[in-house]
């Protein structure tokens, strides 16, 4: 049987090569994403002197965390097929939520978290309900619930601003790791990387595949690592890594991995990219659309958090808009509004694009009215490009 | 003991018993062909078993080696060893191969994936359908028949001890039909039960043991394949004797209607490909011309840029009616008097949802509208009178296409093309998943519509049609036709050796 082994394995071996080797199976429409934003960065950072500083870094990493988080959530959504309108208001809600558990009724941060977690998962799983078994289309049932949510905030608060005043849980959107412990958690992160590629290496060989040279392994840890290095030291030159930014890199990895690792993830992809042969492969369409819902659900509760954490409050008004910035995040990282593709990598690329601009023009002191005209503008030009590019291709 | 009994199934739908009673009974490493014409309720038979309509929604029984079953789901009756292959292919295109052979069972431990075992099996698989590629490849980029195999691929990972195959080599090439019928008598061998739907009566003589009938939605008979031939089991599927098949008619086609010199076609994916190259040939009113030829030989391409539907660049010369046009879109073409009839009427000819009326006039609104109005009454006169000439069965002109039977909605496709009074009718694979009787009026509609002076140009891929219509045959390879044949001397063989490059 040796001749078959080998021809086993001279199919399964790949030979990718030069940057795509060294990176990985990030697609080719993240590279062009991430050309966008050194465009843009380079950009800013020529019009003005203090958007490459670290202080205005550390700033927009902050700023991108509840777009970021809300992303994450929305791109499995929006791979299935499906949407959700309703994040923005269900952030107001939950924030809300929030800050009377914690105002009002005084209790403890972890207490408080419990809660709006759980009330975030129950609404997503209602309206997942909804769309998995009720069979109302997601652009219906979430379009309802931005209004709902917004209505019961409303009623809720009596219209008024909550202010919060518990420490612990203002640290939540203000605090900053010292920058020995952003070391520790950079060491931690590089140790992490090289495991998972020596892992990887070992179960290669394991089925007798092909392996990459030694050499390209290093460069890959190598490269990951200068990164991440320079990412802890731009952050610790002003305060050190923001706290917030934490929860975006936990969850982003948490959902990447769901995303690509698990069954529940490649589901996922096969509803969107294909219902019907997902439904004759025995996958379980409902109960996936439904958890999906209350994945979402829980992002925005944590968005919450965060959100009133930073503002100190929580406003009848926070989180309006959310929905379509998470959307455009998605979209602009390269997610297909058509189902079945579409990578949490890209749209964290998207939510920094977004936040950048924001940021930038803000600096800039841009008019307001500018700013949404640019926002869109780019919004529709980056779609449009990665569907010339790759017609170009086809 | 059989492998398998179904015994006393009757399903019904609103309004409409799709099985009444009928019985299957198959053996271990048998394969067993089951015929019968489309709405005879071979499919309807098959996702019960496969447990897509779940046990309650039927009444009757089903046996697995004597033990009595009841499937609520398709994951029930795959654990109890039986996998259907579908007639539609069932995979995701943005997923790579390895993932849609496993696709529901991947191998994975706490929910998480292992992609290197993943790849491994995935490998041998499909070293075991003869599918030399990458298990990495997008399913997308393969071609028709290579997913074909695919799917072949997914039915076996899953070690079925009943595999149900439901027209499996609609989209196969010859090579590919060979490789199948290997497999599947390598499985006779181990002892699994096949389950073979088929229009092909040549594949089912073929491979099967035993061929059990189903005419109505129920079970005329089951038959050794000793027992019966090709024209027996034919008039057992229609509940008459078909005395002529192909329905042919001697014509005399007159002047020239369409003439094409010179044509070349670049693909449209690789633009210095050429797919059609330097083809030159002419039709002529009342004449019905088949072009034969393997798949990916350029016919369809040809059709499609002829009829402006072909992205790729085009070059050359079109004469119709000894003037000549320059046709850059579909509009001209239908202009200029020419009608396509795709090969995938459900992709390209219809709007399911639409009713049989809606899709006869799509492409004739000018025709029936004034000042972009539409004239509904004038619309109806049209729908109506085709609806009679072709013997379209449908409750009503109100009835979605997608609720009609093959042959059916083939005639919907052929009213709306028909209704633009084309002078050159093109049919691509006209009678494709048809049933056997409405294939015979769609040849006689031909005929027809050959005698009233319509050019008619046919592709098809079933060499007893274009042998049985055409009144001239040309044979397409590699982008060029290699030969030109009339009717009186070609023979299976001779398009077959000039199709795989032979002369």
């Amino acid at each position: 049987m040796a001749s078959t082994e080998g021809a086993i394995k001279d199919q399964v071996t790949q030979k990718p090569n030069g940057i795509k080797q060294l990176i990985g199976q990030i697609d080719i429409r993240a590279y062009t994403m991430i050309g966008t934003l050194i465009i843009i960065w380079l950009l800013f950072g020529l019009l003005h002197e203090t958007f490459l500083t670290p202080r205005n870094l550390s700033n927009l990493f902050i700023q991108m965390s509840v777009t970021s988080i809300l992303a994450i959530g929305m791109v499995l959504i929006i791979v299935a097929g499906h949407i959700d309108l309703s994040v923005g208001s269900l952030v107001g809600l939950t924030g809300g939520i929030a800050a009377v558990l914690s105002t009002s009724y005084g209790l403890p941060l972890w207490a408080v978290i419990l809660i709006t977690l759980l009330a975030g998962a129950l609404i997503g799983l209602l309206q997942g309900w909804l769309v998995a078994y009720g069979a109302i289309p997601a652009f219906i049932v979430t379009l309802g619930g931005m209004m709902a949510f917004r209505g019961v905030l409303l009623g809720m608060t009596n219209g008024t601003t909550i202010s919060v005043s518990d420490p612990a849980f203002l640290m939540i959107g203000d605090a900053y790791f010292t920058p020995e412990f952003g070391l520790f958690l950079a060491a931690l992160a590089i140790s992490a990387i090289a495991y998972s590629v020596w892992h990887k290496r070992r179960s290669r060989l394991k089925y007798g595949f092909d392996v990459q040279p030694m050499s390209i392994d290093i460069a890959k840890i190598v490269f990951f690592s200068v990164i991440i290095i320079a990412f802890v030291l731009t952050m610790n030159a002003y305060i050190g890594i923001p706290f917030p930014f934490i929860f975006v890199v936990l969850f982003a990895l948490l959902f990447h991995f769901i995303a690509n690792q698990t069954s529940f993830g490649r589901h996922v992809y096969a509803i969107g990219g294909n219902v019907e042969a997902a439904r004759l492969s025995g996958i379980p369409i409902q109960r996936r659309t439904m958890i999906l819902f209350v994945l979402s659900g829980l992002l925005a509760a944590v968005a919450a958090i965060i959100l009133t954490s930073r503002l100190s409050s929580a406003t009848t008004n926070a989180g309006t808009m959310y929905e379509l910035d998470a959307i455009a995040a998605c979209v602009i990282g390269g997610t297909s509004l058509m189902g079945g593709s579409g990578t949490i990598f890209g749209a964290l690329i998207g939510a920094l694009v977004m936040t950048s601009l924001d940021n930038g023009m803000s600096l800039l002191g841009l008019e307001t009215f500018w700013q949404y005209i640019v926002k869109g503008v780019i919004l529709v030009l980056a779609v449009g490009l990665d569907i010339l590019s790759r017609k170009k291709k086809a | 003991m059989y492998a398998l009994e179904m015994v006393n199934i009757t399903k019904e739908f609103p309004g409409v018993k799709a099985l009444d009673r009928v019985n299957l009974k198959v053996k271990k490493g048998e394969i067993h062909a089951l015929c019968g014409e489309n709405g005879a309720g071979k499919s309807t038979l098959m996702k019960i078993l496969s447990g897509l309509y779940p046990a309650g929604t039927y009444s009757g029984e089903i046996r697995i080696l004597g033990e009595k079953k009841e499937f609520r789901n398709i994951k029930d009756a795959e654990k109890a060893g039986i996998t259907i292959i579908h007639q539609e292919l069932a995979l995701v295109k943005e997923l790579s191969v390895a993932e849609n052979i496993f696709l529901g069972t991947e191998p994975a431990r706490y929910g998480v994936i292992s992609w290197d075992e993943m790849y491994y099996q995935a490998a041998k698989w499909l070293k075991a359908v003869g599918l030399d590629i990458s298990p990495h490849r997008k399913v997308g980029t393969l071609g028709i028949g290579q997913q074909q195999l695919v799917e072949i691929a997914k039915a076996l990972a899953k070690n079925a001890e009943i595999l149900i195959l439901d027209e499996p080599t609609a989209a196969l090439t010859e090579t590919e039909v060979d490789i199948l019928m290997g497999i599947l008598e390598r499985l006779r061998k181990e002892g699994v039960s096949c389950i073979y739907i088929s229009h092909k009566l040549s594949e089912v003589f073929r491979l099967a043991d035993k061929i059990t009938v189903l005419r109505d939605g129920q079970t005329v008979g089951t038959f050794q394949k000793t027992d019966v031939d090709e024209d027996r089991v034919i008039s057992l599927m229609v509940g008459r004797n078909l005395t002529e098949y192909y329905p042919r008619v001697e014509r005399t086609p007159k002047e020239t209607v369409l003439e094409v010199k010179n044509y070349t076609v670049w693909d449209k994916e690789q633009a210095n490909k050429k797919v059609i190259d330097h083809v030159s040939f002419a039709v002529r009113k009342g004449e019905i011309l088949g072009i034969a030829g393997l798949m990916g030989a350029g016919r369809t391409e040809l059709m499609l840029s002829l009829f402006g539907a072909y992205p790729g660049r085009k070059e050359g010369e079109v004469w119709i009616e000894g003037k000549q046009v320059k046709i850059k879109s579909i509009r001209d073409a239908i202009q200029s008097g020419i009608a396509l009839v795709s090969e995938d009427r459900k992709r390209y000819g219809l709007v399911l949802e639409m009713s049989v009326h809606d899709n006869t006039i799509l492409p004739n609104l000018a025709q029936i509208s004034k000042w972009g109005i539409i004239d509904e009454i004038k619309g109806y006169k049209h729908s109506t009178q085709y609806a009679k000439e072709l013997k379209t069965k449908t409750p009503s002109l109100e009835t979605p296409v997608g609720s009609l039977s093959g042959g059916n909605q083939q005639k919907v496709v052929l009213a709306k093309w028909l209704m633009t009074k084309p002078k050159v009718l093109i049919l691509d694979e006209p009678t494709r998943g048809i049933d056997v009787g409405a294939k015979y009026e769609i040849y006689h509609l031909m005929n027809q519509l050959a005698e009233q002076g319509t050019a008619i140009i046919m592709v098809s891929s079933e060499l007893p049609e274009v042998l049985g219509m055409s009144d001239r045959i040309l044979v397409m390879s590699e982008g060029r036709f290699v030969k030109e044949l009339d009717h009186r001397e070609a023979t299976q063989e001779k398009i077959m050796q000039a199709a795989v490059g032979g002369k």
